[in-house]
């Protein structure tokens, strides 16, 4: 009796209901999620059924005889990200140790500040410039530098228009380096200063300090950080399909015009004709999932672990 | 023996904290040159005409984006009704009401959603708005950019509100209000400047989304004719423009990638000068 008059007293009050309301909208984000996933496995049925795990190693992707295989797009995925990453973690990682651990906290936050703009900057913008700065570029600089000395080598082999791998590499680098410096500062900041002040007082350097202890204390969060740049970089559709030259081929050399998943989709799915070859993207749309939801899935559990180490030592 | 080892430890030190050094000069001047670009190259394109007239034919020189100006503004404008009061009430559920195992599976959901490939949420609008009414709408991309910004939304709503000190709430809770009411008068207020902070981030987020949009709202080189009608806007303009083989093309891909960033850098400063004039509350 008591307890149906305080549920009714809450009733009036507004508590139930809100809680009902709120509950309501806190449960659509999860079906929404579970709805995602649904429908990019119902609409891929028609590949999945025709191609099965073949889908995935064929490298002709040909809409005219329905015969579709993703490799070029994985590879070419694959090979940009790769690319961008080999940039971006050298300079993230440097960039994050001097705003972490040399740079007075007023200069810090100001270059954060300035990081956390770039983070914002939309990537249709990074494919404008990448269209008409970074495309010549590596045409008329980086492509005679590299070609001339090392064009022995089969990933600096062949002609150069421009547009192709590394371009869409570096369009990619820029793109995520604003990622790894904010979450590797944050992870430095987070190592307990007695792991410094240890260091410096047993005689080592300011380097040897950073680089030999703090940097090691923090591997984990740092490889994070590189997870999330890397799902960030396999996802990115708008900077590559204008840079990357849009050819489903596989090539080992770097200057090449190629594809990614991202692009493929972006270019092809108004134009689609017949349900296999819209399927067929939508399954690319699947593989593109499932890939960033294992990297994120990975950095989150980096980053959870490396703070939760910091804060552990840091009560003692 | 001794002190060459010494020196050239120093030498090793200094050299790696200055290569960091630059590291981060190379990092951030980024910002800087992608601005200057933008002003050099799109500044003297920015008229009068640019605002207020439709684009011409090709092969016409002059024209301008007021259509995609303002199909993003109504994009935007139903992207937030769709975002923000998902991600607001939801947010308000997970702070103050659910249990431990359900906030969980919540946010497990959300920062989910947040890592998707905008392409691929834009495959997801197609699916699910875009093919039940047989064509493109600024409804579909809405809804795309609506489902983008539900997690910036949740999390940071969920987050600032959790930072209310415990204080505020046992005192209102302790003059009898009930708990919706505490949350209503109390909370909320209390937290407001952080969330709203988040909202406008998650507004400049998608205001700049170019993927979700190719196949959602599609394009439309006249005024949209209504929510149920393609609509042009600004992101997908550039693209267009920027891979188009004309001269006048590029050169209004580069005015309207000004006015895009200009907008959500603007955003972007007001948000974070909001915030760090301080939450209304300190912590503890």
């Amino acid at each position: 009796m008591a307890g149906s008059r305080s549920f009714l007293s809450k009733l009036r009050e507004g508590d139930e209901i809100a809680r009902l309301i709120t509950f309501l909208f806190a449960a659509s984000v999860v079906l929404i999620t579970i709805l995602l996933v649904y429908e990019l496995w119902i609409n891929s049925v028609l590949p999945r059924h025709k191609f099965g795990l073949h889908f995935l190693i064929t490298d002709v992707w040909d809409p005219v005889m329905d015969n579709f295989g993703a490799l070029p797009f994985i590879y070419g995925t694959l090979v940009t990200s790769a690319v961008g990453l080999i940039i971006a973690v050298p300079l993230g990682i440097g960039a994050s140790i001097f705003l972490a651990e040399l740079a007075p906290p007023r200069v810090s936050d100001t270059l954060q500040f300035f990081i956390d703009l770039l983070a914002a900057v939309p990537s249709v913008i990074y494919g404008l410039l990448g269209v008409f700065i970074v495309v010549p570029l590596v045409r008329s600089v980086i492509y005679p530098a590299l070609n001339k000395p090392f064009g022995y080598l089969p990933i600096f082999k062949g002609p150069s228009y421009g547009v192709g791998f590394l371009t869409a590499g570096i369009v990619l680098a820029i793109m995520v380096i604003p990622y790894i410096i904010s979450v590797s500062r944050e992870v430095l900041m987070s190592v307990p200063r007695d792991q410094r002040e240890a260091a410096l007082a047993l005689g080592s350097t300011r380097w040897e300090s950073t680089w030999k202890v703090v940097v090691p204390f923090a591997r984990t969060g740092i490889m994070g950080s590189i997870f999330l740049a890397l799902a960030r970089a396999l996802g990115e559709t708008m900077a590559v399909t204008m840079v990357v030259g849009n050819v489903p081929k596989i090539s080992a050399s770097l200057f090449a015009p190629g594809y990614s998943i991202a692009a493929v989709i972006a270019n092809e799915f108004t134009e689609a004709t017949g349900d296999l070859y819209l399927q067929a993207l939508i399954e690319l749309g699947l593989v593109l999932f499932v890939l960033t939801f294992i990297l994120n899935g990975l950095a989150r559990l980096l980053i959870v672990v490396t703070a939760q180490k910091g804060s552990g030592r840091g009560n003692q | 023996m001794n002190t060459a080892r010494l020196r050239w430890r120093r030498f090793v030190s200094y050299f790696m904290l200055t290569m960091t050094g630059i590291c981060a000069f190379v990092s951030v001047i980024v910002l800087f040159l992608i601005l200057g670009y933008l002003l050099f190259n799109g500044g003297t394109s920015i008229n009068w005409a640019f605002f207020t007239q439709l684009p011409k034919p090709v092969g016409e020189v002059g024209g301008g984006m007021a259509n995609a100006i303002v199909g993003s503004a109504k994009l935007l404008l139903a992207a937030s009704l769709i975002g923000v009061p998902v991600g607001f009430l939801g947010g308000i559920y997970l702070a103050e009401f659910s249990g431990p195992t359900v906030a969980s599976v919540v946010r497990y959901a959300a920062d989910l959603l947040n890592g998707v490939p905008s392409i691929v949420i834009g495959i997801f609008a197609y699916s699910l708005v875009v093919l039940p009414f047989k064509h493109f709408s600024t409804l579909a991309g809405a809804f795309a950019l609506g489902l983008m910004m539900i997690p910036i939304t949740l999390r940071s709503t969920e987050e600032f509100l959790g930072a209310v000190p415990r204080m505020l709430r046992e005192g209102a809770m302790a003059l009898g209000a009930s708990k919706w009411r505490t949350i209503k008068t109390v909370i909320v207020p209390a937290a407001y400047r952080g969330i709203l902070t988040a909202i406008l981030l998650a507004l400049a987020r998608v205001a700049g989304e170019t993927a979700p949009l190719l196949f959602t709202a599609f394009g439309n080189r006249f005024w949209s004719q209504g929510w149920t009608q393609p609509t042009a806007s600004l992101p997908v303009v550039i693209f267009n423009y920027a891979v188009s083989p004309y001269e006048d093309w590029h050169r209004q891909a580069w005015a309207a990638g000004l006015v895009l960033l200009g907008l959500i850098l603007i955003i972007n400063i007001l948000a974070r000068t909001i915030l760090s004039r301080g939450i209304a509350v300190p912590r503890g």
